[in-house]
């Protein structure tokens, strides 16, 4: 596959578009696990839902 | 399951829990299968190899309306049916739909500036999607600003029920003004004008990146459902210790 005289453009459009998209499901990630390690700590620390469930059950 | 049975956020979670290694495995499978396609298709007559830049800047393009779309259905839930998850759904979007417009924006300049001769035009396409752009900044900052989340979702569906007249300005902006930017070429009155070898691999593309934003909104919402059982939970700490 040959790009010509644009390569440097097409492959910073494609390098761009990856790194953001990698960005993004590595912030959900890290968000994620933050919100669960709070929920842990704070039934740790005795608190509860009013349901009695725990919190950081998905569900 | 109904979208009321989705009201409890416990239901969505477990839904969620149930659904996303699905979506990422379908989005991956997709998104590889365009890029492959994308690799494949032959250069364009007048673009040359640049229609590849195309294959990812209009799914980002279509999504950064798309996304503002979906916002503003959830504007209404929350001002008008008060649906419990309407404002969680808004929030959650608002991050992804800013990375889709960037992305638009960015991959149309790499495009534009061996096509066009300049990286920007403050035309009417090019301008009205930087509006888009710095609308989901001020959003994403204001639900930021206010501690409160039920107060900052009503002024956040506000002001994402205002912004969404800009939608309908960035699809028709190429047809009501003289613009550098082209037409509708897939979505328009008599069909696509694309050859298929270009057709095909942005379909796919397109679909790929909307699972890609199924994918990512799902777990931000649940993400955001987590938060606010933290938020709850803290509360209910700091008044049993002030008790």
């Amino acid at each position: 596959m040959s790009l010509g005289p644009y390569t440097s453009f097409i492959t910073t459009s494609y390098a761009v578009v990856a790194v953001v998209v990698l960005l993004l499901i590595v912030w959900i990630a890290i968000d994620y696990r933050t919100q669960r390690a709070r929920l842990r700590e704070l039934e740790a620390s005795g608190v509860t839902r009013r349901s009695g469930r725990g919190a950081s059950e998905l569900g | 399951m109904t979208l009321i049975d989705l009201a409890n956020p416990t239901r969505f979670l477990s839904l969620t829990a149930r659904v996303l290694p699905w979506l990422m495995a379908a989005t991956a499978i997709l998104l590889a299968g365009g890029l492959y396609l994308s690799a494949l298709a032959p250069d364009d007559y007048q673009q040359g190899a640049t229609v590849k830049i195309m294959f990812i800047h209009v799914p980002n393009a279509w999504l950064s309306m798309f996304v503002w779309g979906v916002m503003s259905i959830a504007a209404l839930g929350t001002l008008v049916w008060r649906h419990p998850l309407a404002d969680v759904a808004a929030k959650a979007a608002a991050p992804i739909g800013a990375a889709f417009t960037f992305l638009a924006l960015v991959t149309g300049s790499l495009w534009g500036r061996p096509m066009w001769g300049t990286y920007w035009e403050w035309d009417a396409r090019l301008t009205s999607v930087l509006v888009l752009f710095l609308m989901y900044l001020g959003l994403i900052a204001l639900w930021r600003a206010v501690d409160d989340p039920s107060r900052a979702a009503r002024a956040a569906a506000v002001l994402t029920l205002v912004g969404a007249i800009n939608i309908p300005i960035i699809k028709f902006s190429v047809d009501w003004w003289n613009t550098l930017h082209q037409g509708a070429s897939v979505l328009r009155m008599g069909g696509p004008t694309m050859d298929r070898a270009f057709l095909i691999p942005l379909l796919v593309m397109a679909v790929a990146f909307s699972l890609l934003f199924i994918t990512l909104h799902l777990a931000a919402m649940r993400n955001e459902i987590l938060r606010r059982r933290v938020r709850s939970l803290q509360m209910m700490q700091a008044s049993q210790r002030a008790a």
